[in-house]
C-alpha cells in the first residue's frame, strides 16, 4: 500500500505567508479623487516628463504636444491611444481606475528607437513591485529552509 | 527525475536518425536567413516595418528566449543555418558523409579553447546593440558577417569551430542550455570504454564525427553539445540516447565548471540589466546615448556597460562568495567557490532574459503581420495584412508574468546556490556560506523588478 505523502509544516507556513504577501491589502490610505491635468511632451524616442504620478480615481488630462514628427501615446494597462502632428496637441482624458505601475508607449512610427520610445505612468502604489519584491524575500527563506535535501537537515 | 530515454520509442528514434527532416528546416531557416540579409540590405530603413529586424530580433529571439532554450537547450544550434554553406564545403557533401571537402581541418588553437572569444563578441554586440537592433541594415550587414566568418572558419578548421568558439548567440545559449529539460547522453560509458572506434567522434559512412568536438562517451553538461544528433546515426553499439530530464540537471554537477563560463553568467545578468533599462527604461537621454555611437554620451555609456559586466558585477559577486567562505571557515580556494557558485546565476539570467523579452516581444509582436505581407517595406500587400494597425499583446498581464518568471529565477539560483554550497561544506555552514550569494541574487531580482515592473 503506497503511504500518503504529508505537506511539510515548511510549506504550510510558506504559503500562507505568501498567500498572506499576495492578498493582503495595501495600508495606505487613498487620497480623494481630483482632476490631473499633465502636458506631456513627445520627441525623439523620449516623452518630457518621463513618469507622471497620480491616485487611483483621479480625473486625468494627458496634453499630448510633438516637438518633431508624429507621435503616438498607447498606455498599457488602460489600452488607450492618442496621436499627436508635430507642433499640435492632441488630448487623451480617462480615469485613473486602475492602481499600479503603467508604461506608455509611442503608438506611430517615428525613427529607429520608436519601439523603444517609453514612458511610465504610476497610479498610487505600485502594489505588484512590492509585493514581487516580499514574494522574492520569501523566496530566498525557501531556499534557505525548505529546499534542502532532507538529509540536510538539522 | 531519472532521465527517460526518449529514444527508446522507435518512431522517435528513426525520426532523430533520420537526416531529412533536420536538413528541412535547416533549409528553411537558411532561406529565411539569407532573405534577412537581402531585406536588412535592400529594404526599408524603417526598423518596425523590415523583415530582417522582425523577424530576426522580435520573432526568432521570442522564439529563442521564451520558447527553445528553456526547453529545447541547444535546439537553435540543431537547426541554426548560418554554419551550414561552409559545413557543406567542409564535408563535401550536403547530406551523409561522401567525397573529400575543401577545408584545411586544422585544430582550433589551444589557447583559444574556452568560451572567451564568445563572451567578447557577444559584448561588443551588445555595446552595439541599440543600432544594430533597429537599423535594418546594419543587421543585415552582422547577419552577413556571421555568414562569412562562420563559411571562413569552417574552411580554415575542423568541424564546426565557429558554432563551438566563435559564435556570440551560442555562447550564451549553450550556457543557458544546462537548465533544459533535454539531453544527448551515453546509456552506458562502460560500452564506449571498450568501444575502439570511437565512430561518434571519429565519424563513419553513417554520420560526422562530433562537430562540436565533443566526445559523446563523457559528456555529461549540455553546454557543448549542439543536438546534431549525429552521433545518434554513428554509434555502432547503440549506446547514445535523447533523454527528457529534469530540469537544471547540468547545474547539479560539480565537475567542469570554468572561469570563462562563469563570466559568461555575468555578462548576460549585466546585459539583462541594461537592456532592461536602455530599452525599456523611460530615460530618452540613455537611449540616445547608446545609439549616438562615437559620441562622449556613447563613451559613457559602453564604459558603464563594460564595467557594470566586467567588473561591478563579478567584483560584486566576488565580495559575496568571499563573505560567505569567510564565515565558514571554508578551505575552497577564492577562485574554486568564485566559479561554482557563478552556476547559481545561470537560472537567474535566463529568467532575467525571459522577463526582459515578454514585454519586448508582446509589445512589438504585432509588427509581425504588416511585415509578412510587406517584407521589405515597398508596398506590397501579399496575405492582405500589410495594414494590420500596431497593438500591443497581453500589456495588461506581463507584468504578472515578469514579476512570476523574476520570483522563480530568484528561487532557483538560491536553491542551486545552496547545492553548490553543500558542495564544498556540511551542516549549518551549507546555509551560511550560500547566504550571501542569495542576498546578491535577492538585489539583482530587485534591480530587475524595478526596471521592468517598477
Amino acid at each position: 500500500m503506497m503511504a500518503r505523502s504529508r505537506l511539510s509544516p515548511h510549506w504550510i507556513v510558506l504559503g500562507l505567508l505568501a498567500l498572506a504577501i499576495v492578498v493582503v491589502p495595501n495600508p495606505i490610505a487613498l487620497a480623494a479623487p481630483v482632476e490631473q491635468h499633465f502636458r506631456i511632451e513627445a520627441s525623439a524616442f523620449q516623452y518630457t516628463p518621463e513618469a507622471i504620478h497620480v491616485n487611483p480615481g483621479d480625473h486625468v488630462t494627458l496634453d499630448l504636444v510633438s516637438t518633431d514628427v508624429v507621435h503616438g501615446l498607447y498606455l498599457d494597462g488602460y489600452d488607450l491611444n492618442v496621436t499627436a502632428d508635430p507642433g499640435q496637441t492632441a488630448t487623451l482624458f480617462f480615469t485613473a481606475d486602475r492602481a499600479g505601475s503603467f508604461r506608455f508607449r509611442c503608438s506611430v512610427t517615428c525613427g529607429a528607437l520608436h519601439p523603444f520610445m517609453i514612458g511610465k505612468l504610476n497610479v498610487g502604489s505600485n502594489d505588484l513591485f512590492w509585493r514581487a519584491i516580499g514574494l522574492g524575500a520569501l523566496a530566498v527563506v525557501a531556499g534557505v529552509w525548505v529546499m534542502r535535501p532532507k538529509g540536510d537537515r538539522q | 527525475m531519472m532521465p527517460i530515454e526518449l529514444t527508446r520509442n522507435r518512431f522517435v528514434k528513426a525520426t532523430l536518425r533520420a537526416r531529412w527532416p533536420q536538413f528541412v528546416i535547416r533549409a528553411i531557416a537558411l532561406a529565411g536567413f539569407l532573405f534577412a540579409i537581402l531585406s536588412g540590405l535592400i529594404g526599408t530603413p524603417v526598423g518596425n516595418h523590415n523583415f530582417s529586424i522582425v523577424f530576426v530580433w522580435i520573432v526568432w529571439w521570442a522564439l529563442l528566449m521564451l520558447i527553445v532554450v528553456p526547453f529545447l537547450g541547444r535546439g537553435w544550434c540543431a537547426i541554426c543555418p548560418i554554419p551550414m554553406p561552409g559545413e557543406w564545403l567542409q564535408n563535401g557533401a550536403l547530406l551523409k558523409p561522401h567525397g573529400k571537402g575543401l577545408s584545411l581541418n586544422r585544430k582550433w588553437p589551444r589557447r583559444f579553447r574556452n568560451i572567451w572569444m564568445q563572451n567578447i563578441a557577444f559584448t561588443l554586440l551588445a555595446l552595439f546593440s541599440a543600432v544594430v537592433l533597429t537599423r535594418p541594415s546594419i543587421t543585415g550587414l552582422v547577419l552577413l558577417l556571421f555568414l562569412i566568418v562562420a563559411l571562413v572558419t569552417s574552411l580554415i578548421f575542423e568541424r564546426r569551430a565557429f558554432c563551438r568558439y566563435l559564435c556570440p548567440v551560442g555562447g550564451f545559449i549553450g550556457l543557458y542550455s544546462q537548465v533544459a529539460p533535454v539531453e544527448v547522453r551515453v546509456k552506458d560509458p562502460a560500452v564506449c570504454a571498450v568501444h575502439t572506434e570511437k565512430s561518434c567522434y571519429t565519424g563513419s559512412q553513417d554520420g560526422y564525427g562530433c562537430p562540436w568536438l565533443v566526445y559523446p562517451g563523457t559528456l555529461t553538461k549540455n553546454i557543448n553539445c549542439g543536438l546534431c544528433l549525429e552521433c545518434l546515426r554513428t554509434c555502432t553499439q547503440d549506446n547514445v540516447a535523447f533523454n527528457l530530464r529534469s530540469f537544471g540537471a547540468d547545474l547539479k554537477q560539480p565537475s567542469g565548471r570554468k572561469l570563462d563560463e562563469a563570466f559568461k553568467a555575468f555578462i548576460m545578468l549585466g546585459a539583462a540589466l541594461i537592456y532592461s533599462a536602455v530599452m525599456l527604461g523611460p530615460w530618452g537621454a540613455l537611449k540616445s546615448a547608446a545609439y549616438a555611437i562615437g559620441t562622449p554620451q556613447w563613451l559613457v555609456y559602453a564604459l558603464t556597460l563594460l564595467g557594470l559586466i566586467y567588473v561591478i558585477l563579478p567584483g560584486t559577486f566576488l565580495i559575496a562568495v568571499a563573505l560567505g567562505r569567510k564565515l565558514t571557515h571554508s578551505k575552497e580556494t577564492l577562485k574554486k567557490s568564485f566559479v561554482a557558485f557563478a552556476y547559481a546565476l545561470v537560472p537567474l539570467g535566463l529568467m532575467a532574459w525571459i522577463a526582459f523579452s515578454l514585454s519586448f516581444v508582446f509589445a512589438s509582436l504585432s509588427y509581425l503581420w504588416p511585415t509578412l505581407s510587406d517584407p521589405l517595406g515597398w508596398g506590397w500587400n501579399l496575405f492582405s495584412t500589410a495594414n494590420v494597425a500596431w497593438q500591443p499583446y497581453l500589456m495588461s498581464i506581463v507584468p504578472f508574468l515578469q514579476a512570476g518568471v523574476l520570483i522563480g529565477g530568484l528561487l532557483w539560483a538560491c536553491v542551486t546556490a545552496r547545492r553548490i554550497s553543500a558542495e564544498q561544506q556540511q551542516g549549518r555552514n551549507i546555509t551560511l556560506q550560500a547566504l550571501p550569494v542569495m542576498g546578491f541574487c535577492f538585489v539583482i531580482t530587485g534591480g530587475l523588478m524595478g526596471l521592468l515592473i517598477g
